[in-house]
């Protein structure tokens, strides 16, 4: 079943068309990687579907199991299930990350008509899922991503996806400034939480990050929209011939 | 100059303001001969006005106008309010000492408790013999009103090497409309002492009021002391509050201040570091909304050599608000090795909102580290937007930003029982956001 259905998607920052016209389909369950060179507008669509403010979209429409994502704000999307792992996680001092997760959590509950999470299952869920990805129990108690590492910032943003389960996971790309062993261990987080009704979009400029998420469908972005889709060996292509071909299509 | 304006207008006013009064003030005839001397000191000056340099952003003039008449004291319902008001405020385990629209009330304060560990009088005692309490150092027209006008206050006294098992809260509330209470305590605080001193101004009920408050502290040698007021008056009262701090040497002395009411408020505190070895922190928090102004106002007076001083402040200002702050560092020619510094920011939230920050370093000694910073600006939407997309709605991520934001002042408050209920203050005004 079709979980994501963006159509024919245009949108504009400050009077520049970015996407002219972007069309895809995520499907339950699945992995879709994204691909292009700079400036193909592949954050831009993230941030779109995300809600982020200052862009402007013109034509087409996004629907999110169904129903039409674009006339929700940005909490309501994330409540419905739709998670942007950030390229660049912000750092809030003065809000522990452990008072962050859970005012987060409980919003979203709150907002889909659930009970908050009593405190023991909350801290129990965030012990187990911190040990899995490698956190240290004192980071949490630190501000939100201060004095993180690259590779801390990207694991934060797995443990949230790991406390929100959420239906749709957007990694923008996750492995910039990440060091080998630290691309691993984010990358078994994420494998760890996919499962038949949660589907993930990968975006990255390399390979190398679908060596450790392996997805079913490839995408190539060039000037703001898809130009090729296909299996995982069309990344492999990629690597060896570049953007330039692609870009020439476009 | 300000005879003349002083007579203009509400001249006529300003005179019946004591005269019908002046049955009802505590004191010996001595003490109530002192209180007119004050009084005529204060009709002198009238309301500070823009064109006095202290008062520059808080024109009392323009902003309050007149004193309101003094309060009547309280009777059986008024009591019955306060008592309601003392259960929401009180701080678990504290000793309270409550005020009502500027006279002590016994039945409602712990002064059997108290008095184990501390000496206590009301002011009105005190009054009876001799009118030194009255007495300030100052030519401010607002503190010469209330030397005239004090109805009440408390009198503490904390011995040499005294560790008070408790912290002391002095409750100031108003159950009067449209009337004044003024009120002047004093605390002094031995040698070697430990003692936490809270003092909270809320309202029960009453509207349009005015509070005129006074409270001079001495802080004895080695002495460990926090200082906290909460400043949660109705939306549309008026505070004016001053404070004079003494302190000895080698002391610890962490005072915070907390505005979250009142149309028109100033706290002004003067706190003189007149003992070698002694570490101030001293912070503040103004949370504005609607067209309030808060001032605060500090003036941190290094006179003696190797005294540390911190200052961090904080604004939230939405709407309409306006909040100053005035930070004085002087270190005088002796007070060599001096380590002042002061860091004022202030968050506004909305185009309207107004921040005024006046950062003065008057350094007379050569060999010192004294610094400050101002910054302002707006929440910043990067962090809004990553909160949001984490599933917190608008208001709620603001909310979370805010405390950040007011986190590093309160912070500075050790007692996390008190911390917490500072905190509660806190959100309790962001509910209150439109």
């Amino acid at each position: 079943m079709a979980l994501l259905e963006v159509k024919d998607l245009k949108v504009r920052v400050e009077e520049r068309e970015i996407l002219h016209g972007l069309t895809l389909t995520v499907n339950e369950g699945e992995i879709h990687a994204i691909m292009g060179p700079n400036g193909s507008g592949k954050s831009t669509l993230s941030h779109v579907i995300a809600g982020k403010p200052g862009y402007e979209v013109t034509d087409g429409q996004i629907l999110f199991k169904g129903e039409d994502l674009l006339e929700m704000a940005p909490e309501e999307r994330a409540a419905k299930g739709v998670f942007l792992a950030f390229q660049y996680p912000v750092e809030i001092p003065g809000v522990t990350t452990m008072n962050f997760l859970r005012t987060a959590l409980n919003a979203q509950r709150k907002a889909r008509g659930e009970s908050e999470l009593m405190v023991p299952d909350f801290l129990k869920k965030v012990r187990e899922v911190s040990k899995s990805l490698n956190i240290p129990q004192d980071m949490l108690k630190r501000g939100v991503n201060v004095g993180f590492s690259g590779g801390e910032k990207k694991r934060n943003e797995v443990l949230q996806m790991a406390l929100f389960e959420p239906s749709l996971c957007i990694l923008d790309e996750m492995d910039s400034g990440l060091d080998i062993d630290a691309l691993r261990i984010a990358a078994d987080g994420v494998n760890a939480l996919h499962s038949p009704k949660r589907a993930m979009v990968v975006i990255t400029h390399y390979q190398r990050l679908l060596n450790y998420i392996v997805p079913d469908v490839v995408h190539v972005m060039s000037k703001g929209r898809v130009v090729k889709s296909g299996g995982k060996e069309l990344a492999l292509e990629l690597e060896e011939s570049g953007y330039t071909q692609f870009e020439d299509a476009a | 100059m300000n005879v003349a304006v002083a007579k203009t207008g509400s001249g006529r006013a300003v005179s019946d303001l004591f005269a019908s009064a002046e049955g009802r003030l505590p004191g010996s005839p001595s003490v109530i001969a002192s209180r007119r001397e004050a009084f005529e000191t204060y009709e002198r000056l009238g309301l500070p006005h823009r064109r006095i340099e202290e008062w520059k952003y808080t024109d009392l003039r323009a902003l309050v106008g007149e004193v309101l008449p003094l309060a009547a004291a309280p009777d059986a319902a008024a009591l019955k309010r306060a008592a309601d008001a003392v259960k929401a405020h009180a701080i678990a385990g504290a000793r309270k000492l409550v005020l009502v629209d500027g006279v002590f009330a016994a039945d409602l304060s712990d002064v059997r408790a108290l008095t184990a560990e501390a000496g206590f009088r009301t002011l009105r005692e005190t009054l009876e013999k001799d009118a030194g309490l009255l007495t300030t150092a100052s030519t401010d027209a607002v503190i010469a009103l209330n030397a005239a006008m004090a109805t009440d206050g408390v009198v503490l006294s904390i011995a040499d090497g005294a560790q008070l098992s408790a912290p002391i809260q002095i409750i100031h509330i108003a159950t009067a409309a449209s009337a004044s209470a003024f009120t002047r305590s004093q605390v002094v605080i031995g040698k070697g002492a430990r003692a936490t001193l809270v003092e909270s101004f809320v309202a029960a009920g009453a509207k349009a009021y005015q509070v005129n408050d006074a409270v001079i502290v001495t802080v004895g040698d080695d002495a460990d002391v926090a200082h906290i007021r909460l400043m949660d008056d109705a939306p549309d009262a008026v505070n004016v509050t001053s404070h004079f701090v003494t302190v000895g040497a080698n002391v610890k002395l962490n005072f915070f201040n907390m505005t979250t009411g009142a149309a028109v408020s100033r706290l002004q505190g003067l706190i003189t570091l007149a003992g070698e070895g002694s570490e101030l922190s001293a912070n503040g928090v103004n949370l504005l909304q609607k067209t309030e102004h808060g001032d605060t106002t500090l003036v941190v007076d290094h006179a003696v050599p190797n005294c540390v001083s911190r200052e961090v402040f904080r604004a939230v200002i939405d709407d309409r608000a306006h909040s100053v702050f005035q930070g004085r560092i002087i270190v005088r020619p002796d007070a060599q090795k001096t380590d002042g510094k002061m860091m004022t920011r202030a968050l506004l939230l909305s185009d309207e909102a107004e921040a005024d920050n006046k950062p003065e370093l008057e350094i007379f000694a050569d060999d010192v580290s004294c610094g400050h910073g101002a910054t302002s600006g707006a929440l910043d939407d990067s962090l809004l937007f990553y909160l949001k997309a984490r599933g917190l709605p608008e208001k709620q991520a603001q909310a979370l930003l805010i405390q950040a934001f007011v986190g590093e002042a309160v912070e500075q408050i050790a007692d996390d029982g008190l911390r917490e209920h500072v905190i509660g203050i806190a959100e309790r005004w962001l509910e209150r956001r439109s």
